[in-house]
């Protein structure tokens, strides 16, 4: 096992450890510092960055709760797609589900604040679903209060409502450090006065060159992110209600009107995806799909886009980073499994990404790999690199949580019947391992094909993936280079959720088993 | 004063309870016994207007309460897995019922300790319910309940899972307590020596029409 750890363990110190260091190196530049903290639209940008997230987060909470309860009590048709939509939506590349929102949003809403608003509730309420759903509700305390001679309001309010709060908690918490640190969402619709610090990091890095500038604010943001988490922990302890709720057949068809309303919401901005890859110059139109791989404006007037090679380049990084992640996760899952105890800073140190945020992981990866050690900036795989690391908490966490779930006992069962060490290890851990990886490879190569964030930083001119081109595109004035841009939208969207509906689909077998 | 008019309750599709019959005078507690799965939980749950029912009435002091939700019928029920309010301690969760009744503050302070005593936790306002005994969370249960006076109290399995001695010394308290506090109660069990230990009367579930 000890030849196992070697490669997990280099690359958390190359990949995790080293850039982190090198980023709060970057910031003790006394300059950079006082220029960055002293600049009046940075804390403009952090400003808005927090209110966005608050209201985002707050909104989110609001919507989803009602669908959650739903889904939480009540068996009925649809329901795992509605959970499977949502998730699906959940994982659509930001720039994608921005370009639907955008489409959706009449004129002056299209851009600025309301827009990356509603685009973060949109992709966030799976996160609310999820969360309240997987918490049992409090059906006999509820019946409890009932006959204590409390009205339905009273129950919902004094029982129901304390009790499903630690777990909206931990939901409100995620929505906001996805909202915190959004990304792709502000670049496609956020405007001047609407920018969060991670659009900002990014500007001054790639726009101004001014690293040192970007890594104060990258570590500024994490800060801030670390203090709302801790403050929000306490609220997310749970009240020790165990086991799973019995769902019980729907009352009756008005109770599901949540449900329909946000099934109606989110998938809107796709069908107005879809809708705007066929509509060009006011009109319908096929310009949009005819120019799918185009790389031109118009015979000989090139777009400095390459669409097909994006194409490529992103199902490369996919492949190259899902491989990466899943190895080295996998190896990372292992050592864990063995070590225990001293396996914990591995652990750690994957889920850190999560934590941070991808153009942070990009930054932490562009000043380490463009030092005289490891010059590596120019090469192709430094944007699957970045992927790699970005996916590796989603293959690592389930994984851990699968092996952590196998009884100690169960491999000295086998021991005691025979089994060598390493075969004992193999039918019980491997064997719970083997289906969370599985899947982790699956969410890595989602992931991989939407990410943007660490893409923006790592990519070089002519080596773009999809979510930069389409981005490129929405960007440009001029309605083909719009319906260009949607159709590649749509495609990437149609991957994406092709892979995570398997993976869902998947998991419902075997839980059928 | 509870009655109970030929009551029939399906659950699934499937009739649990067929043309049930009984009445409890005021102040009287009796015991249906009967074998798990028989439809006992659902005869007070009916009675309680947690299920529905397919015809028949429940009467509480004469007044038809069929149609009447749960929280206004006066009705307290003491479940076999007690229920307790994680989110309230001891005090907290035997004043729930007064809170909905609106009783004032003071009032609801002097009444939680009288029946806390009465059940014999004497002190054990404070405590976080996680860490009471088993035999402790069933006293604050049936406390809880008793505080605002429902009219009928319904007991659901209430002295299940606890050892022997305790057991048996817990239904001759439980008894005085239902009879120094004069409270109308339906009371069932898998257990016939429990029936007879507790209540006034006792009939068999299977006497009175639940599905065989």
């Amino acid at each position: 096992m000890a030849a196992a750890a070697v490669p997990p363990s280099l690359a958390v110190v190359v990949l995790v450890v080293v850039p982190a260091v090198n980023l709060v190196v970057s910031t003790l530049d006394a300059g950079a510092l006082s220029g960055v903290l002293g600049d009046q639209r940075v804390w403009e940008v952090v400003w808005f960055s927090l209110w966005q997230a608050v209201v985002s987060t707050a909104v989110t909470v609001v919507v989803g709760v009602w669908p959650a309860m739903v889904v939480a009590r009540h068996r009925f048709r649809g329901r795992a797609a509605f959970i499977g939509g949502l998730t699906a939506v959940f994982v659509l590349p930001t720039v994608v589900l921005a370009a639907g929102v955008q489409v959706v949003l009449p004129g002056e809403w299209a851009r600025g604040a309301s827009a990356v608003i509603v685009a973060h509730v949109v992709f966030n309420l799976a996160v609310v679903v999820r969360t309240v759903a997987a918490a049992p509700v409090p059906v006999g305390l509820e019946e409890a209060a009932r006959t204590l001679g409390a009205s339905r309001m009273q129950v919902a309010r004094r029982v129901t409502l304390p009790l499903v709060a630690p777990a909206l908690w931990s939901a409100a918490a995620v929505v906001f450090l996805f909202s915190f640190t959004s990304f792709g969402v502000v670049r496609v619709l956020g405007d001047l006065s609407s920018s969060t610090i991670e659009v900002e990091v990014w500007r001054r890095a790639i726009r101004l060159g001014d690293v040192s500038g970007a890594a104060v604010l990258s570590v500024l943001q994490v800060v801030v992110l670390a203090a709302v988490l801790v403050v929000t922990s306490r609220m997310q302890r749970s009240r020790g209600l165990r086991g799973r709720s019995v769902l019980s057949p729907v009352p009756g068809p008005w109770s599901l009107a949540p449900v329909v309303v946000v099934a109606a919401l989110v998938s809107a901005p796709l069908v107005a995806l879809v809708w705007g890859s066929f509509r060009s110059g006011g009109g319908f139109s096929l310009s949009g799909w005819r120019a799918f791989g185009s790389d031109e404006i118009r015979p000989g007037l090139r777009l400095g886009l390459d669409p097909l090679g994006a194409l490529s380049a992103s199902l490369v990084s996919a492949v190259v980073a899902t491989v990466l992640a899943v190895v080295l996760g996998g190896l990372a899952v292992a050592v864990i499994s063995v070590t225990g105890r001293s396996g914990a800073w591995l652990d750690a140190g994957l889920a850190l990404p999560l934590g941070v945020s991808a153009v942070t992981v990009g930054l932490g990866l562009l000043i380490t790999f463009d030092s005289g050690v490891f010059d590596w900036r120019a090469s192709w795989w430094m944007v699957p690199l970045g992927h790699a690391v970005v996916a590796a908490p989603f293959v690592v966490r389930p994984a851990v949580a699968a092996v952590r779930s196998v009884p100690v006992d169960l491999r000295a069962a086998a021991a005691t019947l025979g089994a060598s060490p390493v075969r004992a290890w193999w039918v019980t851990v491997g064997a719970a391992l083997r289906r969370p990886l599985a899947e982790g490879a699956g969410l890595a190569a989602a992931v991989s094909l939407g990410e943007f964030g660490a893409t923006s930083l790592l990519s070089r001119s002519g080596s773009e993936t999809l979510p930069v081109v389409i981005e490129r595109m929405l960007a440009r004035t001029g309605g083909s280079f719009r319906a260009q841009g949607h159709a590649l939208a749509v495609v990437l969207a149609a991957a994406t959720m092709l892979i995570v509906v398997l993976i869902d689909r998947w998991r419902d077998d075997r839980v059928g088993r | 004063m509870l009655t109970v008019d030929s009551v029939s309750v399906s659950l699934g599709g499937e009739r649990v309870l067929d043309a049930v019959s009984l009445s409890v005078a005021a102040g009287e507690v009796v015991a249906v016994f009967g074998p798990s799965g028989s439809g006992k939980s659902t005869l007070l749950r009916a009675v309680a207007g947690l299920v529905d029912v397919d015809s028949g009435r429940v009467l509480v002091d004469g007044v038809d309460v069929t149609a009447v939700p749960t929280h206004r019928r006066s009705v307290g029920m003491v479940f076999q897995d007690e229920q307790l309010f994680p989110h309230r301690d001891v005090a907290g969760n035997v004043s729930f019922g007064l809170e909905m009744a609106g009783v004032e503050r003071g009032e609801r302070d002097s009444r939680v300790s009288e029946v806390l005593s009465a059940v014999g936790l004497d002190g054990f306002g404070g405590r976080d319910v996680s860490t009471l005994s088993g035999g402790e969370a069933k006293r604050v249960a049936l406390a809880r309940s008793l505080a605002p006076r429902p009219t009928v109290l319904l007991a659901d399995e209430p002295l299940t899972g606890l050892d022997a001695d305790l057991h048996d010394r817990l239904a001759v308290e439980v008894r005085s307590v239902l009879r120094a506090s004069g409270t109308t109660t339906l009371w069932v069990t898998h257990d016939r020596a429990e029936a007879e230990l507790v209540a006034d009367r006792s009939v068999s579930l299977l006497d009175l029409g639940a599905r065989a």
